[in-house]
C-alpha cells in the first residue's frame, strides 16, 4: 500500500526555504550590519574584528564551519526558492531550465563553500 | 485536432510590475539580497581558504564605497524580509488556539518580530563582547 503512494520531493526545497528565511529573519540584519558596515569601517566594533587571524580561528572552529555553512547555504537556498518562483510566474523561460538555474547555481555554490572551509582545514 | 477553440485569456507580461501584485514581487525580491550577501559571505570564506593575501583583499573590498552601496541594498532588502515574513506567517501555519481563544493573527507578526528584535540586540551585544 505505501509502496504505491508517489512521494514528493518539494519538502526538499520548501524546508531550506523555510529554515533559510526564519535564518535570515532572525540573524539577518544583525550580520550585515555587523560584517557590511561595524567590522570594515571600525564603526562600534574594534578594527581588528575581522582580522586575518581571528577570522582563520573562526572558520577552523567545527562550530565556526557549521555557522559558515549554515548561513550562506541556507540563505542560498531561501534566495533561489524566491527568485525560481518569481522568474517562473513572469515566464521568464521554460520551468526546468529556470529550476536548474536557480537550484543549479545554489547547490554548486553550497559545495564551493564546503569546499572552502574544508581546505581552510581544522 | 479538435475543433474546439479554447479562450485563453491573454496575460499582461509586466503583470508583476503594476499593484496589486508588485507588492508581491518586491517581497519575493528579498530573496535576491539575501543570496546576495551569501554570495559575499561566501567570497569572504574562499579568499579566507586562499591565504592572507586574498583575505585582505575581501576586507578591502568591504571598506570600498561600492561594498558599502551593497551592503546598504543588503540591507534595505533584508529588513523587508524580517518585516514580510512575520507578516505573512500567521497566514503559513496552523491556527493557533490557546485555552478556547484563537490567537489573533497580529499577535503572531507582532511575537514574531519582538523575537527579531531581541535576537539583533543579542547578536550586536555578542559581537561587542567578542570584540579584541
Amino acid at each position: 500500500m505505501g509502496a504505491a503512494v508517489k512521494r514528493s520531493i518539494a519538502p526538499l526545497f520548501w524546508l531550506p526555504f523555510g529554515a533559510g528565511g526564519m535564518l535570515a529573519a532572525l540573524i539577518g540584519p544583525a550580520l550585515v550590519l555587523i560584517t557590511g558596515f561595524a567590522a570594515p569601517h571600525a564603526v562600534g566594533l574594534s578594527p581588528g574584528f575581522m582580522s586575518f587571524a581571528r577570522a582563520s580561528a573562526f572558520a577552523q572552529h567545527p562550530l565556526g564551519k557549521l555557522v559558515l555553512l549554515g548561513v550562506i547555504g541556507l540563505f542560498l537556498w531561501h534566495g533561489a526558492e524566491r527568485i525560481y518562483l518569481t522568474l517562473r510566474d513572469m515566464h521568464a523561460g521554460g520551468k526546468l531550465a529556470l529550476m536548474w538555474i536557480c537550484y543549479g547555481s545554489a547547490g554548486a555554490l553550497t559545495c564551493v563553500t564546503v569546499a572552502a572551509l574544508l581546505a581552510i582545514g581544522w | 485536432m479538435s475543433g474546439a477553440r479554447p479562450y485563453i485569456r491573454p496575460i499582461e507580461p509586466l503583470w508583476w510590475a503594476r499593484p496589486p501584485y508588485l507588492a508581491y514581487t518586491l517581497r519575493e525580491a528579498t530573496g535576491v539580497a539575501v543570496a546576495g550577501y551569501a554570495v559575499v559571505l561566501l567570497a569572504g570564506v574562499i579568499s579566507l581558504a586562499s591565504g592572507e593575501g586574498a583575505y585582505q583583499a575581501w576586507l578591502d573590498f568591504l571598506r570600498s564605497p561600492w561594498s558599502l552601496a551593497l551592503h546598504l541594498l543588503f540591507l534595505i532588502g533584508i529588513l523587508a524580509h524580517v518585516w514580510t515574513w512575520f507578516a505573512i506567517m500567521p497566514k503559513t501555519m496552523p491556527r493557533l488556539v490557546i485555552g478556547d481563544r484563537v490567537v489573533p493573527q497580529s499577535w503572531i507578526t507582532a511575537a514574531g518580530l519582538a523575537v527579531a528584535i531581541a535576537s539583533f540586540i543579542v547578536i550586536l551585544l555578542l559581537a561587542k563582547w567578542v570584540q579584541p
